[in-house]
């Protein structure tokens, strides 16, 4: 998979698709295009791990709190997201549970930063779990 | 989608389909081809269906597309068979706007500026996962929710009279943090008195145009060139979260059936989960009016520093642009209390009402509409008319018409800079990227917002001011 995520257009927020070959593959590049608007994941040194759980009662909702995830970490543990890992999404009840772990660097001062992601929004929310998987999500920023 | 012309300025969705009442919208032809491009007409329509509205659903002049709810959405519903919405306030409870006017002149401080912004980005911290300096404990934070800007006052920073001149003089007493989350806690207890970064900003003006002289002079500003600070900010991530966590409570509790967005979400007025937002969301609009009686005490205290004096810097007023709120409105000829939700829309009271403070209560109360980075920024006054116009609503800034992407593709924040320089408006950032993103050219012409409230009726034009610093997270 050569692009793991596309910003759109939208005037007031930000706009994105992530593509993956599978489910997990198109939510672990949304998390990335989630933090890509405030740092470069690519540019963070991977010097600690979050394991994160979550769990939705359906798949949007499961992206929704995973996506907040990586905002709730830079907010309350000034920790920036390199890369995720080990993402697994598992039936659970009537609804869905998210596994993964979070690779990234808590020293803000090294790195260039910008903007700011307020909240994961439902609005033009879609999964598509055709080929590859694509997920659209708009944050308010 | 029809829409019908009424005069100039107003423009009609007739009540068609499910929609329970019409929508409105205030705009100029020039602002309304922006508004049509993207989602916000079928967002106002989709507000127009929601349970117990009265009246209209109204879109003020600078409206674009929000989710769930359009930006610059007014809409107030009935308090018993009506709804109260997390999407119709928003994620940023209680962004808003303090407006600070001083004796200084712009001679006073012009070769100061760059030392006085300096001076402020050491105190006030801005920008992306920076902390604020106050220590809090969650004990310390529950008394911040509860009790607001008089918690600050109270605590050393600043006046009594900061409170008088602050809408719901700082304070919403509904307030009860028992229903915020753990999670929108932790995300508060390090922001207290920050910045943040986006479109929020803290700017060092001078008033560029008086238009009426005798109201300027009641609200504190006498002349061209005098010197006003304001402050754009809201709560943070403790409102962000407490709008996330309660659209999720409601969604599992009452279902997304039926709903042709997802963020229109809602539950009645007076229900368990509505009262549970209801003074969630007070407390989060507390945390905002303290976050930002915080910021201006240490303006004040970087002008003493600095300039030897703060001399004079006294608070115009303060307002909340994204709020629901009950409030008395004569609806059929008569008074009756509603659940106004204004989002990205500002409080526009006319003469007399008792909410206003008494100082300014025969003339009506204060509107504070900040422009975009760099450009002008508007102090009105409410009118009588907009009682039946908007609930007594009008704009709240800008409005973008440019994405970010699109703004960082077309602008770069050096060049912003040296071209704001050539202006006589000093920039300091933590980020040009940042800087880029809010170019004033990815935003609508406040100049023309403004002018549509004015002519109209929403709010009348008092005075203009414009930058000569301005500080951006």
């Amino acid at each position: 998979m050569s692009e793991k995520f596309r910003f759109l257009e939208h005037t007031a927020d930000a706009k994105f698709q992530a593509y993956g070959r599978t489910l997990e593959e198109a939510f672990a590049n949304a998390a990335l295009a989630t933090v890509s608007l405030m740092w470069e994941p690519d540019e963070v040194e991977k010097t600690l791990a979050h394991e994160v759980s979550v769990q939705g009662r359906d798949l949007e909702q499961l992206l929704a709190r995973f996506l907040s995830e990586a905002i709730y970490l830079v907010e309350t543990r000034s920790f920036l997201l390199a890369s995720v890992n080990e993402l697994t999404i598992e039936r659970a009840g009537e609804g869905f549970q998210l596994r993964a772990v979070f690779q990234g660097d808590d020293r803000p001062g090294r790195y260039s930063l910008s903007g700011h992601v307020k909240a994961v929004t439902y609005n033009e929310m879609r999964i598509d779990q055709g080929c590859p998987v694509t997920v659209q999500v708009v944050v308010d920023v | 989608m029809e829409l019908r012309q009424v005069t100039d300025l107003i423009w009609e969705i007739p009540k068609q389909g499910e929609m329970k009442v019409p929508a409105t919208i205030y705009a100029s032809s020039g602002l309304l081809q922006s508004v049509k491009k993207d989602l916000t007409l079928q967002q106002a329509r989709n507000v127009a269906c929601l349970p117990g509205i009265q009246r209209m659903s109204y879109v003020m002049p600078d409206g674009h597309q929000g989710y769930g709810f359009p930006i610059g959405g007014v809409a107030a519903f009935d308090m018993e068979e009506g709804i109260i919405s997390p999407g119709g306030v928003g994620y940023d409870i209680n962004c808003g706007v303090r407006l600070l006017r001083t004796d200084f002149m712009e001679q006073d401080i012009i070769s100061r500026r760059k030392e006085l912004l300096v001076e402020i980005f050491k105190e006030v911290p801005a920008g992306v996962g920076k902390g604020g300096i106050t220590k809090l404990s969650r004990g310390v934070l529950k008394d911040i929710l509860t009790r607001g800007a008089e918690w600050a006052v109270e605590n050393g920073y600043g006046t009594g009279e900061d409170l008088l001149m602050t809408e719901e003089g700082g304070r919403m007493l509904d307030a009860d943090p028992a229903h915020i989350s753990e999670r929108a806690l932790e995300r508060g207890l390090p922001q207290l008195g920050t910045l943040g970064a986006g479109n929020h900003f803290l700017e060092i003006q001078k008033v560029s145009h008086i238009y009426d002289r005798d109201l300027a002079r009641v609200f504190g500003l006498s002349e061209v060139g005098q010197i006003a600070v304001m402050i754009h900010c809201g709560s943070r991530g403790l409102g962000h979260q407490v709008a996330t966590d309660y659209i999720e409570l409601m969604e599992n509790k009452l279902g997304t059936k039926g709903l042709p967005d997802r963020e229109l979400i809602n539950a009645p007025v007076l229900s368990e989960l509505g009262r549970q937002y209801y003074r969630s969301m007070c407390a989060a609009v507390n945390y905002a009016f303290a976050n930002r009686q915080l910021i201006a005490h240490w303006v004040r205290d970087v002008f003493a520093k600095v300039m030897g004096s703060d001399r004079g810097m006294r608070q115009i007023y303060d307002v909340c642009h994204n709020v629901a709120k009950f409030e008395k409105h004569v609806i059929n000829g008569e008074p009756r209390e509603v659940c106004v939700h204004r989002k990205g829309a500002t409080r526009s009271f006319g003469p007399g009402r008792p909410e206003i403070p008494e100082a300014y209560r025969a003339k009506g109360q204060p509107v504070l509409i900040p422009g975009s980075m760099g450009t002008a920024s508007y102090l009105l006054v409410g009118t009588e008319e907009a009682e039946e116009l908007s609930f007594s609503s009008t704009a709240h800034g800008a409005g973008r018409v440019m994405s970010r992407h699109e703004a960082l593709r077309r602008f770069r924040g050096e060049q912003i800079r040296d071209e704001l320089l050539k202006k006589g408006i000093e920039l300091q950032s933590t980020s040009w990227k940042g800087v880029a993103e809010e170019a004033s050219g990815a935003y609508k012409d406040v100049d023309e917002v403004v002018r549509v409230s004015h002519e109209v009726g929403l709010g009348c034009m008092v005075a203009r001011v414009v930058p000569v610093g301005v500080m951006k997270g």
